[in-house]
């Protein structure tokens, strides 16, 4: 099963240490997924109660499909998240190839910078986000939550690529200038598809992170952006409502769909 | 040797311009307004006023606060160490013994994260409770022959942290395993090393990257969560994160919890600095 | 050396472009109007739009509340939500604007008309004012309704296992006593709980008196080695219900829920003193629409909508008129209709200015410790 264009050799699980490592692995995954079966368990409660099971219902669907405000938080949660996503993979992966390959005045600063949006604590990002915007007369909205998801974002991603960036052999983008491709080229057609799972991986932890953000995006939204995790924690008070469970569910459910359908898309030869 | 080089050109400017706008309007300035608080003054009702009163930095210097400082290093430090552990033999299985399925397994391992921590955190306390799973297996298995208390103790804390932060460890991983080129381990073995030897001599040294990507990425917010010691500790943990949350909104004290947020971003940048410049910052850029 | 100049520009025109895409559709959006429920700018003269931007705790309407509004006034209502009121006080501080009707608890109140950000309210507009119960109007923290109107109301008290312990006496004791170890949960909040160890003491619960509130740490020091931990009240009802807890700390609305759906449970207010709380309706200084802001804290004062509230979030109406209507099975719970004489020992909670951070401190020590 060689090939001969380098890459990882798939070579089956027919040895006993790849069978412990397939063990393993299932036991993580075991550890992921285990509070995901409670919570859908519990979508299925007869009463209003995530923790004590008392009898088989359906009713929290029903409300589900009635009440258009948690729909609306997922819809904004979404939007949110994509495009806070894309703007700050995009500049994630620009400043992760410009830290790892150049070095300059200032990059200490520039590491150190990146390194600290990463440390703040959410509360003093949002106050002081929130108190920017007031006085910068931005108005508070969608808008004001994508620019402060993409703000904590950014340096997840570049951390990210640059761990891929690392060690990275430059002959074949080299060899590809030498038979005259252009700079755009090259990074189209060489570069990015070496560092994509680089870039794909930093782009999945930052809709992770937008997605289920609740400090900052308390802070900075405007009225009517409700976002899911804003919907969701502000309910620690009075009670969570298994609608959520319902929801989750829901999405959970159409995620996995939706990837197993895009399976074929997604699943690439060992050649690829 | 690459193509980056030394000093400023216009390249490097284009690449950093749009992390300067963004970081520099949307991250610093807002800093500069924190940096401000810190010296500034705490209205009794919160609010702020200006001014210069280093004294907030001081207050920093009580053993209550020291003591919670020192126990969100710890662990901070613990979780990193277990989501390294347990992280890296799953996204080693991913990058190399998945076959076509990587991609899929990958996004399996996001999508949990992708429903809210609250709910999560909320079946954990269900399955580790008295009655629950953990406790009836437990005691299926004549382990035990009562219900331990599992939920809401400091080891429930690690667990629930590694569980929230297992992702940050494995995706940088597996960025950096998955370009790895298996020519050199399958020539490793060709020269006699066995598969343990190939590991430690050579996948994981030219791994280092993703480990140092996701320990930074794992360490870093580690020591600002606040809501999983809540949740799943009872609230017996206090870790910095709950701190500074608490000057902000219950003491309403702007001031100090500014003091404190700029103190830790000092530390914990200037730890991952040193860490990276001393250990990292040759395997990190090396071509 | 043509090469890197070559490739120092691709590089620089991509992020070039992507910098110049990002930032011009931001600044364009930015400076537009993004919600639906924005209105047409500023108070003073001309009708307002009908439109009402609502902040408020979340499953805290019940599911009539706001479409009956809506049908009634034809305004389109807009809630969104906080989780503590502490987080809408520093929204609000911050300058986050554009809220017309805000639910803060009663401190807040008081600290929200000290810090002058709390619009006056005209009472002529709100006729149904005079449904409010005498016991839920001029309470301390407003003496004279001048800037809210009580929500809903409600008493901290203890949920616990009769059919474990037996019927208990209306004291704190239960909740330091060492044969419940581990079976005790209090609240997370640092004027409940160390108020707690206060009312055991016999003091106020907004003492400033030093010696006192150092009674009251040791007191909660005791305390700690026989707690599971401190919780919401959300949390401590599944596990009363559920017997990983015993006893918990936990507001009444949280009891009432637990008990309508157990036998088991009973539901105790302490001597000598427990908490009374009070949510209200007030309109923060600024709001676009103060005229809808009156109609809709009206409504909720109205018989009907006043009933439908408390029946969905079982907290206590101050709304007399909506008694009637209050689901009879509620009223039969223990803790919920109160005798004068236990009204007699309430507290409210009030705001103590400075001294808010030893409480902090204090709470904090306790919970590190």
């Amino acid at each position: 099963m060689a090939n001969t264009k380098g890459g990882p050799v798939y070579t089956g699980l027919r040895k006993i240490p790849d069978r412990v490592l397939l063990l393993f692995a299932g036991l993580i995954y075991l550890f992921l997924y285990a509070p995901i079966m409670v919570l859908i368990f519990f979508s299925f409660n007869s009463t209003k109660n995530t923790q004590v099971w008392t009898g088989f219902s359906t009713q929290w669907y029903g409300e589900l499909i009635r009440d258009t405000s948690v729909f609306n938080a997922l819809k904004l949660s979404l939007t949110v998240g994509l495009t806070a996503t894309a703007i700050a993979t995009v500049i994630g992966t620009l400043t992760a190839l410009a830290l790892s390959r150049y070095d300059f005045r200032g990059k200490t600063f520039a590491d150190s910078a990146i390194y600290a949006a990463t440390v703040m604590p959410e509360i003093v990002v949002g106050v002081s986000l929130l108190v920017f915007f007031v006085a910068a007369t931005i108005e508070l909205g969608i808008v004001t939550i994508i620019i402060a998801h993409v703000a904590f974002c950014i340096s997840f991603v570049t951390i990210v690529v640059r761990a891929r960036l690392a060690g990275m052999d430059r002959s074949v983008e080299e060899a590809a200038q030498d038979l005259g491709a252009t700079p755009v080229q090259t990074f189209l057609r060489v570069t990015l598809p070496l560092i994509l799972p680089g870039v794909m991986a930093g782009a999945l932890l930052a809709f992770t992170l937008s997605f289920d953000d609740f400090v900052i995006t308390f802070f900075v939204a405007g009225v009517g952006s409700s976002t899911l995790p804003l919907q969701i924690y502000s309910m620690i008070k009075f009670g969570v409502s298994p609608v959520i469970n319902a929801l989750s569910t829901v999405v959970m459910i159409s995620t996995m769909v939706l990837i197993l359908g895009g399976s074929r898309f997604l699943s690439r030869g060992e050649n690829a | 040797m690459g193509k980056g080089g030394r000093g400023w050109s216009l390249g490097l400017a284009g690449l950093l311009s749009p992390v300067t706008i963004w970081l520099g309007l949307f991250f610093l300035i807002p800093l500069l307004f924190i940096l401000a608080y810190s010296f500034g003054k705490s209205g009794v009702y919160g609010g702020i006023t200006l001014g210069f009163y280093p004294s907030n930095y001081l207050k920093v210097f009580n053993p209550l606060y020291l003591e919670i400082i020192v126990r969100t290093f710890v662990i901070a430090l613990t979780n990193t160490f277990l989501c390294l552990v347990l992280g890296y033999p799953l996204a080693y299985f991913i990058a190399f013994k998945s076959g076509r399925h990587k991609n899929i397994l990958i996004l399996l391992v996001m999508i949990p994260f992708w429903t809210s921590l609250l709910l999560r955190a909320y079946a954990w306390v269900v399955i580790l409770g008295g009655n629950g799973i953990a406790n009836r297996t437990l005691q299926f298995l004549h382990i035990t022959d009562h219900p331990l208390d599992l939920i809401f103790t400091p080891q429930a804390v690690i667990m629930g942290m590694v569980y929230s932060y297992l992702p940050f460890m494995i995706l940088p991983l597996y960025a950096a395993l998955e370009k790895f080129d298996s020519r050199l381990k399958e020539a490793a073995q060709d020269l006699g090393a066995s598969r343990w030897q190939t590991f430690w001599r050579v996948t994981f040294p030219l791994s280092m990257p993703g480990v140092i990507a996701g320990s930074i990425l794992v360490f870093i917010p580690s020591a600002g969560e606040f809501v999983i010691p809540n949740l799943l500790g009872g609230a017996r943990i206090v870790m910095v994160g709950n701190l500074i949350q608490q000057q902000f909104l219950e003491a309403r004290d702007w001031a100090f919890g500014s003091a404190l947020a700029v103190m830790l971003a000092v530390l914990l940048v200037g730890a991952i600095m040193f860490y990276v410049r001393r250990v990292g910052s040759e395997k990190l850029e090396e071509v | 050396m043509s090469r890197e100049k070559r490739i120092s520009r691709g590089d620089f025109l991509r992020a070039m472009g992507a910098g110049a895409v990002a930032g011009s559709t931001l600044s364009v959006l930015a400076c537009q109007p993004n919600t639906t429920a924005q209105s047409s700018g500023g108070g003073g003269g001309g009708p307002e739009e009908k439109v009402l931007n609502l902040y408020n705790w979340n499953e805290y309407v019940a599911k009539s509340t706001i479409p009956n509004f809506e049908k009634q006034t034809g305004i389109k209502v807009t809630q969104d939500f906080y989780s503590s009121n502490e987080e809408l006080l520093a929204k609000l501080q911050a300058g986050g604007t554009g809220y017309d009707v805000i639910v803060p608890s009663d401190y807040m109140i008081s600290i929200m008309i000290k810090s002058d950000i709390l619009e006056p309210l005209d009472m002529s507009k709100i006729p149904n004012f005079k449904n409010v119960g005498d016991n839920y109007k001029g309470l301390p923290y407003d003496p004279h309704n001048e800037y809210s109107v009580p929500y809903q109301w409600g008493t901290t008290g203890i949920l616990y296992n009769k059919k474990k312990l037996g019927k208990l006496g209306p004291t704190w004791e239960p909740m330091w006593d060492p044969d419940y170890k581990r079976k005790i949960g209090m609240l997370n909040d640092p004027r409940e709980t160390p108020g707690a160890a206060l009312y055991k003491l016999g003091y106020s619960v907004n003492t400033t008196d030093q010696e006192q509130l150092d009674e009251a740490e040791a007191e909660l020091e005791k305390q700690k080695p026989l707690l599971r931990g401190y919780f919401d009240s959300t949390q401590n009802r599944p596990l009363v219900i559920n017997g990983d807890l015993w006893l918990g700390h936990v507001f009444s609305g949280d009891a009432f829920l637990a008990l309508s759906s157990n036998e088991d449970l009973d539901y105790l207010i302490p001597k000598p003193g427990a908490t009374r709380w009070t949510d209200n309706m007030a309109i923060p200084k600024g709001a676009e629409h103060p005229d809808n802001a009156v109609k809709f804290i009206n409504y909720i004062l109205g018989a009907k909508a006043g009933a439908a509230l408390s029946n969905y979030t079982y907290y206590n109406t101050p709304n007399e008129a909506a008694l009637p209507m209050i689901d009879p099975a509620l009223k039969k719970l223990p803790g919920y209709t109160l005798d004068p004489s236990v009204f007699e020992r309430l507290q409210v909670i009030e705001d103590v200015g400075k001294a808010t951070r030893e409480y902090a401190d204090l709470f904090t020590a306790v919970k590190s410790s």
